[in-house]
């Protein structure tokens, strides 16, 4: 077996990444404890090395490895938000771990291996490709989850999210063994002719479409495999669980709709009814049961919930529609969620850096009088919960403008006006905290309450976050041409 | 006419000021504030003169492109509709300021902030000449108005801003839908002129009337979306109730004539009579819901339901009476009442209670208070020689046009509004002085007095000489009442083209300077 060096060349940013994890495995051991930041640095660099790498090849379509990983504007769109919110997130866990004194450089090693497998899923052109993404991402995030050893909250969510994601792959991989079974290989390409061939009136072809649904909707979180998020994300530490909310889904998002859109795009009249159906609980249920959660990172658990249901709008509408709703209707998705990286990702950095006595306050109660003591911290919790909740001119209502438009270009109005019932309803939910950061008192000794521990590094990360916020729902052009550039590539 | 951006400087000052006013101290935050929104009237007051009565075309235009893709665009422009709106604002903005002077006490570089970002967004919805723009000001009001009632409101001010927020946004967001299903009828465009001209088919048009309804008619608010209007009042600040009742309310009515009437007309006609139906009973309801209230605060939110029942039925008469008598009464309603809040608002600070009980015979311990108040009530009203009585009698005569049971109904609210206006000032004004409250009676202060003295003088200005406005804003009436006609004879005269339409506005037209000149000398 050779590998031809253009192929190689291909996949350099995937190899930067993974070259420096283990790396970092390996310096971790012979590093002075008080030295562990260079790997954070070293992190970052990388990433800044694949970003302009990946930024010069945003055109055209190369494939490698026989036609089984696939570079082209689509995966580079996912790739440069991925290495952007794995960078924010190296920044905000140099802060998060030091607070927590969590002094791990494995730590970096893991979020590069993850961003690895991140980047295989979005590149896969074949089914077993996308697998191996998928399996390195979660595995490695698994560990993340459990890193707060000491805490059972942390080993809880670290072993709640293993059985389930375990389980989850299996289910995805049975309806690849099913669809291999039917097209006689794991091509996506291959799998797309033999769908248009044999038709889609096909039990086999039905099963394997919903196994994939469920392993699918594990990955992003929609209802009804939702159950391990809530758990996992509060257990979690605070900085994994802003990855995981983050690149996660926007990995499975990538990986999901290549998957459905290049392999099974033949079936979509059959799984545009699918996942209207999911669309509509994730919808339901996310935005209902936020509305009772006490603990921010719940709470913000079950917005992410949400907010994948708005984002699957994009996809049931791109399905249903002819070919060119379809691709404005991708590209609201891949919008939405780039959009909803910015907000969220912000969200938890401030949720993970809001502390008193050493510990996190995640309470909503724990909010209480912020504007007075942080006002600066509060104003930013602020734009960011707006954003979520989708109100101009943050960005969040640029993502919801776009999944609404690409809906009722659709003919799907009527979808829009449930979402927009429940972006009314999700809207009672982020203003509860704001109206407890600006219009309640803390009660109790001042030591007793939260306060933001700033550092150089979360400055940075907030100040992304905001302007990622502010700056996109003032000036949506350029990213909407990168995502509309993007999404005609899914075919 | 000139590629001077006015509108663009006007709508963004205040924002600027906003940002400048969290970095300064408070002192300076309030002197920040009080300059800047001075400014902002200053530098709209040239508009007054550089306005052009004679078209009906927008003036101040400015364009830019905003978002690509879809076509968005930064474009403004001023109407005789819009316009009296934007110097109303404007002009009510400092005396904002300056009535929250000492009544703030925490946090004011913020509450100076969030009142300049709130100007910025009702100046922008007034004057937003694109759909997406319109809504992206719409709604960028909430969270700054939430902000004010929430923080620096009353005792149940939680309660009170969130129902706010919800019941607006829920509104709002159908409409955002219903902008979206214009774009793609419509041409593929946001512009709200070109929407305007567009026909679209009656099935249609009564979804978007029915989303259109659910955006306006809560922000109006419309009898029965108005519960979040008392408690929002009552619980708000002195500046947040005078922003609510003269500058937001309008909106909704601003959202009727410049959205409602010219893209939907066929809807329009079809939902004439349950909107009549609605603004009368607003009219009744509010005013005998307002006879029963102990809080002054209360009692004049009641009463704001029963003005803007006047404002939407003006609207629904669909003649240039009604509609000119509508806008005339948006105006007045943000003078008189923001008149009145802002008297409720000083003598809050002095007795801190509302109670109608805690707050009798002022006219004794303070003369000059008690004359202001009695003005405005006056006012409120609708005494001949103060402005609103101008508003009404256009409006009643409107109706009257229309149905001369709807009249009668109408100014059944007219005489509820004395008897409850009266009766406050009885008690108010002239009753038995309550002890308790007696040595914090101080009479006005200078900066008391400089800030209801512009408003009374409006009273009777536009009272006494309503033509210059209602000059200002007659082209554009006519021009609105021309396209809302013809579609509606058209239809009757199976699909014929417009230009038969034509005669039928004119008659309207050739009614309306009688009227508004008998109105003038009155």
């Amino acid at each position: 077996m050779t590998f031809p060096v253009q192929d190689l060349l291909a996949i350099l940013p995937e190899l930067i990444v993974i070259g420096t994890a283990c790396l970092i495995l390996a310096l971790d051991p012979i590093l002075a404890a008080s030295k562990k930041d260079l790997l954070a640095w070293l992190t970052l660099g990388a990433l800044a090395i694949c970003l302009g790498l990946t930024a010069s090849h945003m055109t055209g379509r190369v494939s490698a490895f026989s036609d089984m990983v696939v570079i082209d504007s689509y995966a580079a769109f996912w790739k440069l938000l991925l290495y952007i919110v794995t960078g924010l997130t190296v920044l905000l866990s140099l802060a998060y771990l030091k607070a927590e004194r969590l002094s791990i450089g494995e730590y970096y090693g893991f979020i590069l291996l993850s961003l690895a497998g991140m980047m295989v899923m979005v590149s896969g052109a074949d089914l077993l490709t996308i697998y191996l993404g998928t399996e390195l991402m979660s595995l490695s995030l698994y560990v993340m989850a459990g890193l707060k050893r000491t805490e059972a909250h942390s080993l809880e969510a670290s072993a709640k999210y293993f059985v389930l994601g375990a389980f989850s792959s299996g289910v995805l991989l049975y309806g690849i063994s099913l669809l291999f079974g039917l097209a006689g290989s794991t091509r996506l390409s291959v799998i797309s002719e033999a769908i248009a061939t044999q038709g889609t009136d096909n039990a086999i072809l039905s099963l394997a479409l919903v196994l994939l649904t469920v392993g699918f909707g594990f990955k992003l979180a929609v209802v009804p495999f939702h159950m391990w998020t809530p758990d996992v994300y509060q257990g979690a530490p605070t900085s994994v669980t802003a990855f995981m909310a983050v690149a996660s889904k926007a990995a499975s998002f990538g990986a999901f709709l290549r998957v459905f859109v290049e392999g099974l795009g033949g079936a979509s009249a059959d799984w545009s009814v699918l996942f209207t159906v999911i669309c509509l609980a994730t919808l339901a249920l996310g935005n209902l049961v936020a509305i009772v959660q006490t603990n921010i990172k719940r709470m913000l658990a079950y917005s992410s919930i949400a907010h994948a249901g708005y984002a699957l709008i994009g996809v049931v509408v791109a399905g249903g529609s002819g070919s060119k709703g379809a691709s404005t209707g991708f590209a609201s998705v891949l919008l939405y969620i780039a959009i909803y990286s910015f907000m969220t990702l912000g969200a938890f950095a401030l949720v993970g850096m809001l502390r008193k006595e050493g510990q996190e306050s995640d309470q909503i109660e724990d909010y209480a009088g912020l504007a007075k003591r942080e006002p600066l911290a509060a104003f930013f919790m602020l734009v960011f919960l707006v954003s979520l909740a989708g109100i101009p001119p943050t960005a969040g209502f640029i993502g919801k403008f776009y999944i609404f438009m690409a809906a009722v270009n659709a003919g799907m109005a009527w979808l829009a006006v449930i979402a927009v019932i429940f972006a009314a309803i999700s809207a009672f939910y982020y203003l509860r905290v704001v109206m407890v950061m600006y219009m309640r008192e803390a009660d109790g000794s001042s030591a007793s309450h939260s306060r933001l521990e700033t550092s150089p590094a979360l400055s940075l990360v907030l100040a992304c976050a905001l302007a990622g916020v502010v700056l996109l729902g003032l000036f949506p052009n350029s990213l909407w041409s990168l995502a509309s550039q993007a999404a005609p590539f899914l075919k | 006419m000139t590629s001077f951006p006015w509108l663009s400087l006007i709508i963004f000052l205040p924002l600027v000021g906003a940002i400048f006013c969290l970095l300064v101290k408070a002192e300076s935050a309030r002197w920040l504030a009080l300059g800047i929104t001075v400014a902002d009237f200053l530098l709209s007051l040239p508009l007054w003169w550089l306005f052009d009565p004679s078209t009906a075309d927008m003036q101040f235009v400015e364009r830019a492109s905003w978002i690509s893709s879809p076509p968005v665009q930064y474009s403004l422009g001023l109407d005789g509709i819009s316009f009296p709106l934007l110097l109303l604002t404007t002009f009510l903005m400092p005396f904002c300021v300056t009535v929250s002077w000492t009544a703030i006490e925490k946090r004011v570089q913020l509450f100076m902030s969030m009142l300049l970002v709130m100007e910025t967004a009702m100046l922008g919805v007034f004057v937003a000449l694109d759909f997406v723009l319109f809504y992206v000001f719409w709604e960028a009001m909430l969270i700054p108005m939430y902000l004010l009632i929430g923080v620096w409101g009353g005792p149940n001010r939680l309660y009170a801003a969130i129902k706010f927020f919800l019941y607006t946004l829920a509104g709002s967001l159908l409409l955002l839908v219903a902008i979206l299903a214009l774009y793609f009828h419509g041409g593929q465009t946001f512009d709200i002129i070109a929407l305007s001209r567009g026909t679209y088919s009656a099935s249609l048009q009564t979804l978007l009337f029915l989303a259109f309804f659910a955006a306006f008619a809560v922000k109006v608010p419309m009898f029965p979306f108005h519960t979040w209007l008392p408690d929002a009042h009552v619980e708000a600040p002195t500046a947040g109730s005078v922003i609510l009742a003269s500058v937001l309310l309008k909106m909704g009515t601003y959202g009727f004539l410049r959205f409602t009437l010219p893209m939907l007309p066929d809807a329009t006609i079809t939902f004439t009579k349950p909107m009549i139906a609605l603004s009368i009973i607003a009219i009744i309801y509010g005013a005998y819901m307002a006879l029963a209230q102990t809080d002054i605060k209360k009692l004049i939110a009641y009463s704001s339901v029963s003005h803007m029942g006047f404002v939407t039925l003006g609207i629904f008469v669909l003649n240039i009476q009604g509609i000119e008598g509508a806008v005339m009464q948006m105006v007045n309603h943000g003078i008189t009442t923001g008149g009145l809040f802002l008297c409720v608002g000083i003598i809050y600070e002095r007795t801190h209670s509302r109670e109608i009980l805690d707050n009798t015979g002022l006219a004794g311990p303070m003369p000059r208070y008690a004359l202001f108040l009695m003005i405005f009530a006056l006012s409120s009203l609708g005494l001949p020689g103060t402005n609103s009585f101008v508003g009404e009698f256009l409006v009643l005569a409107g109706t009257f046009l229309w149905s001369q049971f709807a009249t009668a109904l109408a100014a059944l609210g007219v005489i509820l509004a004395a008897a409850y206006i009266l009766w406050l000032m009885q008690r108010v004004v002239f009753g038995t002085p309550a002890p308790a409250h007696r040595a914090h009676l101080l009479d006005l202060n200078a900066r008391e007095t400089a800030t209801l003295i512009p408003l009374i003088v409006l009273v009777f200005l536009l009272g006494i000489f309503p033509n210059p406005l209602l000059s200002r804003m007659h082209t554009s009436v006519t021009h609105l009442l021309a396209g809302q006609k013809a579609p509606a004879v058209a239809v009757d005269a199976q699909r014929a083209p417009r230009e038969h339409a034509i005669p039928a506005a004119t008659i309207t037209v050739a009614t309306s300077p009688s009227s508004s000149k008998q109105a003038g000398t009155r």
